[in-house]
């Protein structure tokens, strides 16, 4: 399997696409499987992936607040902290926020629009 | 030393008022948008410049001929305790504010990088799981969202330009070209620089509402620059159009579209003049007087104008850096 960043994001799919928490081993499987199903590299280098390095990617995941450990079980339980959806809805609230201390940190094709120069934006459309 | 801490203070209120306020209503900007942002920066420059040197000017008036002199001497008192009798009370009030206002300059800042890198980097690691590369080209990926936004993520190596679902299913490919030369504009023209300067002067000068004014003319400003760099491979039918297109599909769908402001009569459609300036939000004016410019084109101003526009950027930096250094200036 390749990178890190690679395995975060397909660790996180799972977990979004799972709904509950899983352990390290259980999502070690799914992941062999996921490459096995797409006829991965990973078999060809003849490299397993190590519960160990899912370990480090969840931590990695942990730290960036991303997921979260079940207290008190073992082995240790993961699950995403906020949905798919809940993540992208962040995201764009900073994209489509008006605050001023957030202009500086993404540049938008176009800024916060009102409802009547968006109005006037259409019938502009109509004429064109 | 005397009259040129006056001068430095008349040029500080110069700037910090009148100046910006009649460089934010002027029209010519929107015709060469470059000079604009030139002066714009020598303006906040200057302004600084001339704030704090008048400060330390008048501080540092009964022991030096000129700063360098007086700040030597200024050294000598604080680091090997020469005696301090020269200075009065408001001396030592005048350079303690020129120190702290230095230094509230630098840490807001330093302060106002660390707080854009910090969201950035945040941005930047969702952005790493939740948007999927793009067709459109290395650096551009899209994420699944319904309303048409399109935005850049400035960050050097791991620049990004962001895509959603919904405008790619709103614009034509020529459209989506334009949007994606604007956005890496943005990016090859280091506007993020930029932003980030004129948010930290606005960040530790809030009071002042210049500090305000520059920072909305210089997010339009960018807006122009980034979309004559489109205009340069696609038409400007295009360019409007998915203007219109994104303006009118973000409204329906932001956090923006319930803001309306009181007295927000619209545009008028014929021209879609900038007249009504000083109403609405800062964005709205930035989409408003960049469909305006590309509707009814005005010439660029004229080269000799250009030139005396730079000349006095030149002139405006020189000016108190050479009343702060040349010895006996002014006496």
């Amino acid at each position: 399997m390749a990178s890190l960043g690679e395995l975060e994001r397909a660790v996180m799919d799972l977990l979004w696409a799972g709904h509950e928490a899983a352990t390290a081993n259980t999502l070690r499987d799914l992941l062999a499987q996921s490459t096995e199903a797409t006829g991965g590299a990973a078999g060809h280098e003849g490299k397993e992936l190590a519960v160990t390095t899912v370990l480090t990617v969840l931590s990695r995941l942990e730290k960036k607040g991303l997921v979260e450990r079940e207290r008190g079980t073992r082995p240790h339980r993961y699950q995403a902290v906020s949905s798919r959806e809940d993540h992208t809805a962040e995201l764009m609230h900073e994209v489509l926020g008006s605050a001023p201390d957030r202009e500086a940190v993404l540049a938008r094709f176009i800024g916060s629009v009102t409802e009547s120069e968006a109005e006037t934006l259409r019938k502009l459309l109509g004429h064109i | 030393m005397f009259w040129t801490s006056y001068l430095l203070a008349v040029l500080a209120i110069v700037l910090a008022w009148p100046v910006p306020i009649f460089l934010s209503r002027a029209q010519w900007p929107a015709r060469s948008p470059f000079t604009a942002m030139l002066l714009w920066q020598a303006i906040a420059l200057a302004g600084g410049l001339s704030m704090i040197g008048a400060m330390l000017v008048y501080g540092l008036e009964p022991i030096g001929e000129n700063l360098i002199a007086g700040l030597r001497a200024l050294a000598g008192m604080v680091l090997f305790n020469a005696p301090t009798t020269a200075l009065g009370f408001w001396h030592l009030f005048a350079l303690s504010a020129a120190a702290l206002l230095t230094a509230h300059l630098v840490f807001t800042l330093l302060l106002t990088y660390y707080r854009i890198e910090r969201q950035r980097r945040r941005h930047r690691e969702l952005l790493a799981l939740l948007a999927s590369p793009s067709t459109q080209g290395a650096g551009t990926v899209v994420i699944s969202h319904d309303s048409p936004v399109a935005y850049c993520l400035p960050g050097g190596a791991r620049s990004v330009t962001v895509l959603s679902d919904g405008l790619m299913a709103a614009l034509e490919p020529a459209e989506l070209r334009a949007v994606l030369i604007h956005e890496n504009a943005h990016l090859s023209q280091r506007h993020h620089l930029l932003l980030w300067a004129f948010a930290a002067w606005r960040q530790a000068l809030p009071w002042l509402p210049t500090t305000r004014l520059a920072q909305e003319s210089v997010n339009a400003l960018i807006e122009m620059l980034a979309d004559d760099v489109a205009l340069k491979t696609e038409s400007k039918a295009t360019l409007i159009k998915a203007i219109a297109i994104v303006a009118s599909g973000s409204a329906a769908a932001g956090p923006g579209a319930d803001f309306q402001p009181a007295g927000q009569t619209g545009l008028a459609l014929d021209g879609l003049e900038t007249a009504a300036g000083v109403t609405g939000a800062d964005s709205a004016r930035t989409t408003a007087s960049r469909v305006s410019r590309l509707l009814s084109p005005r010439p660029q101003l004229p080269a000799a104008l250009r030139g005396s526009v730079v000349a006095g950027c030149v002139l405006l930096l020189a000016l108190p850096t050479a009343l702060l250094i040349v010895p006996g200036l002014l006496g």
